[in-house]
């Protein structure tokens, strides 16, 4: 007997469905933009900063690019209690989010920064801005303009590894579709459906990022 | 009650990690091979593979790939009785890498200048030929770098088949987070054994790297 | 007292010694051209007294004030002292105005319409009043350079520093720039200046300094220098240039 393809559960759940994109929402605008600037942070101490800091934020960068989100996120959730430090499932995904952004971004930001051309530095110098308010005025928008694009790829990616979170039961949009399927025993559907959701989310995401950029570069090219 | 020192549980972390390798090696050869041939749709001259490539890119790009393991396992329940989750969590992997890795080759079979192309054509060659003499052997010397990088995602992806079931690392830190009672431990373990896999590959990406643009600025 | 006075400077980078000891005394008012051939350590020299280069020897005071390496100090000279680039160094994501609006709100504290007051009167003064909305990139190098020497003037110092302002300008575009030298010049700015401009050195420069191998090899008057060099190697430098 072939398969008949169901989709009549959507109307539903279509409540929970939404609700589950809200979570996938909050995550990744606060997860992404509290990320995005540990990140720059990250970059500024690693190639501008205090020498006494580099070695520490490469540390932090190398061990978070070469382990699984998941891993991550367990060691926070199910971890860090052990330490004393007892969070909740929301908190913990966000945590996990920054720190994972942070670290890509730190390294994106960084590739930015080391193509300026020492001009620039030298000329902030010389209107007598410190290395600070050079980085600060003069180095950083031109730095995050010429890296924007591998930016955005890389908050998509975070935002689609956000569907993990469900395994520490953050109500995401992955959660409410495991919470689904074992209701209505359309497994197949149901992660057909959320996938698609992801789709447009990470197609709006990508958007999105593109018109903040418009916003915070001039329409000009940087040097 | 039983007592588990570090050792014991590092040992039980070690057998499981073996299944990340193979499944890592698998997902990584498999994935060449099929994004080998969704390279060559989406660099192809006609029209439909062109955009069959570029929406199977987008499609494995776009979505997490939690989900394309879901549907691998629930799609592939669809047509046999029980799907193993080795079975599920390979098919997934190979066509999620392969997105991945023809994204990254295109963009390194595109990087060649275009003058190579026109060059090879008024020599009288054909596409092939042009491919395989003039073009790929370029491309190759640059997508080493990012594809021994790429490599690393592979490894870290092979995490979230724990969660349909595969006994890999994940798995079994979950497992003996349970039967030890000791979730620092153990999960910093895994940590630390999944650095120790991916770290080599990283930094080998970062070393040819920069030997290649060495070797280029030298030109 | 001289308003920039340097004393034995000496710079290396690794083992070669750029600077083999410069002793050069800047008067208030004055013009100094400094030429001699690339890499006998003119720029250097220029670069080390607005800080961007580390001394390995000597002294340097501006105003009274020795130049230390540290942010302080630093700072301090540097607010006196403005410097203009070969590259010009614009700021490529702010419009011209902001360009010379920047480190006077972040470095002297000035209010915003204080700021915007001062930068269009120095983009009025290099003649670009009407690009004070321009990005960089729309403006030609040589109103680029305009820009920049708006900027340095806008920290009101008390000298300028102009390494090879001219040398990636397009010929037709190297006069407009020299303009606003002159102008400079003739209201009393204390100038030095690297150039291979001779004839515009021969005609403002109240001293020329030639630098050859890391030294001062001949200083003085223009007239003088240029008429009658001493050394075998300015001759040749001039014949050069002449050719």
């Amino acid at each position: 007997m072939p398969y008949q393809f169901e989709f009549g559960w959507l109307a539903e759940y279509w409540p929970q469905i939404l609700s589950g994109i809200g979570v996938t929402a909050r995550l990744i605008l606060i997860g992404g933009t509290l990320g995005l600037l540990l990140g720059i942070a990250c970059a500024w101490m690693r190639s501008l900063g205090p020498k006494g800091l580099r070695w520490p934020v490469a540390a932090y960068v190398e061990l978070i690019r070469n382990t699984p989100f998941l891993i991550q996120l367990f060691f926070i959730f199910f971890g860090l209690p052990g330490l004393g430090l007892q969070l909740d499932a929301m908190t913990a995904a966000y945590l996990a989010m920054i720190l994972n952004l942070g670290a890509y971004a730190c390294e994106i930001v960084r590739a930015g920064i080391e193509a300026t051309p020492r001009g620039q530095f030298e000329a902030g110098a010389s209107l007598a801005m410190s290395r600070f308010e050079t980085f600060r005025h003069v180095v950083l928008v031109p730095s995050l303009q010429r890296i924007w694009p591998a930016l955005a790829s890389q908050v998509v990616i975070v935002m689609l590894g956000s569907a993990v979170v469900s395994q520490i039961a953050a109500q995401d949009l992955t959660f409410v579709a495991n919470f689904i399927q074992s209701r209505n025993f359309r497994a197949f559907e149901t992660y057909l459906v959320s996938t698609l959701i992801y789709l447009v989310l990470a197609v709006l995401l990508r958007r999105a990022m593109i018109l903040v950029g418009a916003a915070i570069f001039p329409k000009r090219r940087a040097a | 009650m039983t007592e588990f020192t570090t050792w014991d549980i590092l040992r039980n972390l070690l057998l499981a990690a073996r299944w990340t390798v193979v499944l890592s090696l698998v997902s990584f050869i498999g994935g060449g091979l099929i994004g080998l041939l969704i390279l060559s749709s989406r660099i192809s001259k006609r029209r439909a593979p062109r955009i069959f490539a570029k929406g199977y890119i987008e499609l494995f790009q776009g979505t997490p790939l939690l989900m394309q393991l879901f549907l691998a396992f629930f799609g592939l329940g669809l047509f046999g009785v029980n799907v193993p989750a080795w079975l599920a969590a390979g098919v997934a992997l190979i066509l999620w890498s392969a997105a991945f890795l023809a994204e990254i080759w295109r963009g390194c079979v595109e990087s060649i200048a275009r003058g190579q192309w026109e060059a090879s054509a008024s020599l009288g060659m054909g596409r092939l030929q042009q491919m395989r003499h003039v073009i790929l052997p370029q491309a190759l010397r640059i997508a080493v770098p990012p594809t021994v990088g790429f490599s690393v995602q592979v490894v870290k992806g092979t995490a979230l088949t724990s969660i349909i079931g595969f006994t890999e690392l994940s798995k079994a830190g979950t497992i003996v987070t349970n039967a030890t009672f000791q979730p620092f431990t153990v999960y910093g373990l895994v940590a630390l054994i999944y650095f120790a896999l991916c770290w080599p590959l990283s930094k080998s990406s970062q070393i040819l790297e920069r030997k290649l643009n060495v070797a280029h600025r030298g030109h | 007292m001289s308003l920039i006075a340097v004393t034995e400077v000496r710079k290396r980078f690794g083992s070669n010694e750029v600077l083999k000891g410069i002793d050069l005394d800047v008067e208030p008012g004055e013009v100094i051209a400094v030429i001699g051939k690339s890499g006998s350590g003119k720029s250097t020299l220029l670069r080390c007294i607005n800080g961007l280069e580390t001394i390995n020897g000597g002294s340097i005071m501006v105003a009274g004030a020795q130049l230390l390496d540290d942010e302080v100090h630093l700072k301090a000279l540097r607010l006196k002292v403005g410097m203009i680039f070969q590259q010009f160094n614009l700021f490529p994501h702010l419009t011209a105005g902001r360009n010379v609006m920047l480190s006077q709100m972040v470095v002297k504290k000035a209010k915003r319409e204080v700021a915007e007051a001062m930068a269009r009167r120095q983009l009025e003064r290099v003649g670009l009043a009407h690009k004070f909305d321009a990005y960089p990139d729309e403006l030609s190098g040589g109103q680029q350079q305009r820009v920049a020497i708006a900027r340095a003037l806008a920290m009101e110092p008390i000298a300028l520093l102009c390494d090879e302002i001219t040398s990636a300008l397009d010929p037709e575009l190297v006069a407009e720039v020299l303009a606003v030298v002159r102008e400079l010049a003739a209201e009393g700015m204390t100038l030095m200046m690297v150039t291979h401009e001779m004839a515009f050195a021969r005609e403002v420069a109240s001293r020329v300094v030639f630098m050859h191998e890391g030294r001062v090899h001949e200083i003085g008057p223009p007239a003088e220098l240029f008429a009658a060099p001493r050394t075998p190697e300015l001759q040749r430098f001039l014949g050069l240039v002449h050719s």
